[in-house]
Parts: structure tokens; C-alpha cells; sequence
């Protein structure tokens, strides 16, 4: 059989792979498609209105899902984050800080700086007094 | 199948059966109840499921927290009339073929509570109701033997001819009409096609 095709198969550097892949396709499809014969054949179907409806709670859907947020939580997400990226490298920074080189320590006291910068003018956009 | 052939092929150790036998076995075996609880009956419910009583030895331990995905509702608990419009539309939400397991008083008439101005006076005024179970609350041993008669009920059902359950007949709908709750109760007060009213059964 392979001597009749330009190229032999079994030859070929690929041809595992693509063996690999076509099993793996029919591996997947094999039971998707049992389990759409099946739905088809023998599920008794009784669609309905509330049975396709959106919401699975009991509740009827109110309103529109695409609500809209009001933009000046935007400070809150910056402030949130200038804290949470802080937190999260202040930690290994302050565990290995007696070993660090100089250069390290430099880069890292940049980094804060940056972020610092960012409370600060969150500061002074007075984000941080309670209104 | 003739049944004394069966048990003379059994004594020779030749299993037989039927397709129909074959699959009620299997859907008897797997009733997924819904996640869901209404009152102290759910309290007994819940210790149903966990291991002293252990429901899963009834291939029924997988609670379903969406109705898409649950065979059966146990409604355990005080039905209040707010709540009512909400238990059918999870009914009408799962999928068929689905049951109802009523359990305890309040699920059944109410019960202690049933001359309250915001009870509702038995799940089966809107809902069929497969399998009543009586107590206030019923034990753990009482769920479990609705259960069983609940499989009993599935595994006597024929899939094809008139006596057929519903959820194969098509021109059914499938849908039960959802009560909403007005300036006077709930509206309407019960589904006819569904509640047998017991004194007008009694009466003939």
C-alpha cells in the first residue's frame, strides 16, 4: 500500500503526529457524537419558555444584563492595585533583602518609587479622605 | 417477556431482559434530586445524603445546584405563597422525565401551618406529586423509603402504549402554569389540571 503513495507514510518525520492527532479527534468526537445521537433518538423533548429561559434560580430575568458601572470606581481599581502589586513584591523583596546586591536593591527602590508616585497623586486627587 | 420463562432461563444461569427493563434500571438507579431546601424537612434531607443514611447508595448522592441538570425536586418544607410561583418555575425549568417527592405535612397541606394567611396549602395544587411522604419533619428512614417508591414507580413504567408516562407524550406541554402572588394570595389558587381536590374525590 505505502508503495503506491509519494510518500510513505511510516517514512514520513510527521506522520505520528498527524496518526496522533486524527486518534485524538476521533477519541473526542466518538462519544460527542453518541451522546447527540442519543439526545436526538431517545430524550423526550419538551422545550418551553421558562425551560429555555436564562436564569436557573426561580426568579424571573429582570432589566438588561448589560448594565452599566460608574466610571469613578476607576480610582478605587488604581488604588487597589498600587497596594496589591506593592504587597505582593514587598513580600519576597523584604525575605531576601539582606541578600541583595546593590543593583537589586536599586531596581526594586525604583519600582516603589513608581508606585508610591501613584498614592501620592491619588492623594492629592483626595481619593484617600472619606467624603 | 413471560415472566416464569424468565426465572426457568435464571435457574440455568441465562440472564434475560428487556430494553425497557434495561432502561428504567438504569433511570431508577440515577435520579439526581435538586439542591434544594425550604424549610426544617431540608434539615432531614440533608442528613439523608450524608454518610449515617447515605441516599447515595441509591445512585441519588449527586445534588444538582441547577434545575437543567436535577430529575427530581424533594420539596421539603413549608411551601410560604412567595415562594410558590418560584418552585414551580424551577419545576417547569428541569428537564423531563421529572419527579416530585412532597415531603412532610407543610409540603403535602400545609400542615401545622395551614390556616397561616401566607402558606400555601399543599405543593400539589400546582405541581403532579409522585411520591407523598407524611411527618413533621419525616425521619431520614421515611425519605428513603419515597425514595425506593419512587424507583419502584420508575421501574413499572412502559415506555411505549397509552399508560406511557407523560414525559413521552409529546403533545403534552410541559410546562405547568406559574402562580403569581397578588393582593389576595395566590392567583390562581390551584391548577385543575393538575389538583385533585381530596373532597371532590371523596364525593365521586
Amino acid at each position: 500500500m505505502g508503495k503506491n503513495l509519494p510518500i510513505a507514510p511510516v517514512d514520513h518525520p510527521w506522520a505520528t503526529i498527524v496518526v496522533l492527532l486524527i486518534a485524538a479527534v476521533v477519541f473526542g468526537a466518538i462519544p460527542l457524537s453518541l451522546a447527540w445521537l442519543w439526545a436526538r433518538l431517545f430524550s423526550p423533548p419538551k422545550p418551553g419558555i421558562q425551560k429555555n429561559a436564562t436564569y436557573e434560580c426561580g426568579l424571573e430575568a429582570k432589566g438588561d444584563a448589560w448594565i452599566q458601572l460608574n466610571v469613578s470606581y476607576y480610582l478605587y481599581a488604581i488604588v487597589f492595585l498600587i497596594f496589591d502589586v506593592e504587597a505582593v513584591f514587598l513580600l519576597p523583596f523584604a525575605a531576601a533583602f539582606s541578600g541583595l546586591s546593590l543593583a537589586a536593591c536599586l531596581a526594586m527602590l525604583v519600582f516603589l518609587l513608581l508606585l508610591v508616585e501613584g498614592l501620592i497623586w491619588a492623594c492629592q486627587k483626595g481619593v484617600l479622605t472619606w467624603a | 417477556m413471560d415472566q416464569d420463562l424468565k426465572t426457568e432461563l435464571s435457574k440455568h444461569g441465562i440472564f434475560a431482559t428487556t430494553f425497557e427493563e434495561l432502561y428504567n434500571w438504569g433511570r431508577k438507579n440515577s435520579v439526581w434530586p435538586l439542591t434544594f431546601g425550604l424549610a426544617c424537612c431540608a434539615i432531614e434531607m440533608i442528613a439523608t445524603t450524608m454518610a449515617r443514611y447515605d441516599l447515595a447508595r441509591f445512585g441519588a448522592e449527586v445534588f444538582r445546584a441547577s434545575p437543567r441538570q436535577a430529575d427530581l425536586m424533594i420539596v421539603s418544607g413549608t411551601v410560604t405563597k412567595k415562594m410558590a410561583p418560584q418552585v414551580v418555575r424551577l419545576y417547569n425549568q428541569m428537564p423531563e422525565p421529572k419527579y416530585v417527592i412532597s415531603m412532610g405535612a407543610c409540603a403535602i397541606s400545609g400542615g401545622p401551618f395551614r390556616d397561616g394567611y401566607n402558606v400555601l396549602k399543599g405543593i400539589d395544587r400546582y405541581i403532579p406529586v409522585d411520591v407523598h411522604i407524611p411527618g413533621c419533619p419525616p425521619r431520614p428512614e421515611a425519605l428513603i423509603h419515597a425514595f425506593m417508591a419512587l424507583q419502584d414507580k420508575i421501574s413499572a413504567q412502559h415506555l411505549t402504549g397509552e399508560s406511557r408516562p407523560r414525559h413521552l407524550k409529546r403533545d403534552l406541554p410541559s410546562e405547568f402554569q406559574v402562580p403569581e402572588l397578588g393582593e389576595h394570595g395566590l392567583e390562581p389558587q390551584q391548577n385543575d389540571e393538575v389538583f385533585r381536590n381530596p373532597l371532590k374525590v371523596l364525593q365521586g
